[in-house]
């Protein structure tokens, strides 16, 4: 997912690594965090997922004065067809990251997308399976690459059971 | 803290339990804190009556997330140089998640020593729902 511009924060840092039960003090307590290896602040290592915030246009985030595929009135605000992550035929396959350099709050990250692999195998229970790679390079504000990140979808060519 | 050649070798296990009886509302604070608002994870009328699942079920990223703080906790921080993950099976609330990592090789590239570890997390019934590796820096 591109994005120009990840502001990497220390609260944010906080609340996602609370998100994900680790409560190291390395997370949100910068004294505790200087006595630390790394000597600041750091994010979990999944943390750059959390980019999604600032990425224009993002499906899986509600826009004011948009219809919203989740329930309010209605089980669902729009129609099943245009749904977006819903529907069950889109899933989250595989995620892979790679660490090249320090991330700090104050640093600002640009996040950059590559072409990955795409391609279809038959699935067990039936119907065929669309495998999409897509590649993210995260870069803070000195043009330093921090993360790679390698994330495999899969789409299915029907509803699965 | 850090893991050093000394102190490990090819086979050691490390495991804990990263979450247990996983509640709804963690899972909305995952949403909340990641940014992917998917109503799989949290809105409950949409998920049975839309999408036909039983009920919510965790992102696969907490999932990654809830395993990478075994990682960390055995590696120590900022010694991570890669982590990924397959999304095996899925997480439902209620769950109760232990991660292991085991050392597979300990070896040394471009003069820095590392720790290869394969990756499992199972639920409480023993069934694996996240399977990967990491590679971790180490004291030499």
């Amino acid at each position: 997912m591109a994005t120009d511009r990840f502001p990497v924060e220390q609260g944010h840092i906080m609340l996602f690594a609370r998100s994900v039960g680790d409560e190291n003090p390395i997370y949100h307590d910068p004294e505790a965090a200087a006595d630390t290896e790394p000597g600041h602040v750091i994010p979990p290592p999944t943390f750059v997922q959390a980019s999604a915030q600032f990425t224009d246009g993002y499906s899986l985030r509600p826009v004011t004065g948009q219809p919203w595929f989740g329930s309010g009135k209605e089980p669902t605000g729009v129609k099943r067809e245009s749904s977006g992550g819903g529907g069950g035929t889109g899933f989250h396959a595989e995620q892979h990251y790679e660490y090249h350099a320090p991330i700090q709050p104050g640093d600002v990250l640009k996040a950059v997308d590559k072409p990955g692999k795409s391609w279809t195998r038959e699935g067990r229970r039936g119907g065929s399976l669309s495998f999409n790679e897509s590649i993210t390079e995260y870069y803070n504000q000195d043009g330093v690459l921090v993360v790679t990140a390698r994330s495999v979808g899969v789409q299915t060519s029907r509803v699965v059971e | 803290m850090a893991l050093s050649k000394s102190n490990i070798s090819v086979g050691d296990q490390h495991s804990e339990q990263v979450v247990d009886n996983l509640t709804r509302t963690q899972i909305i604070q995952y949403a909340g804190a990641s940014g992917d608002y998917n109503p799989l994870h949290t809105d409950e009328i949409f998920t049975t009556q839309i999408a036909g699942y039983p009920t919510v079920f965790a992102h696969g990223m907490l999932s990654m997330g809830l395993t990478g703080k075994m990682l960390t906790n055995y590696v120590g921080d900022g010694r991570l140089t890669k982590y990924g993950v397959r999304f095996v099976a899925q997480v439902w609330p209620g769950d109760s998640l232990t991660a292991t990592a085991t050392v597979e090789d300990i070896r040394e590239e471009d003069g820095v020593s590392l720790v290869d570890l394969a990756v499992s997390t199972v639920n409480q019934d023993g069934a694996e729902v996240v399977k990967g590796s990491a590679t971790a820096r180490i004291d030499g």
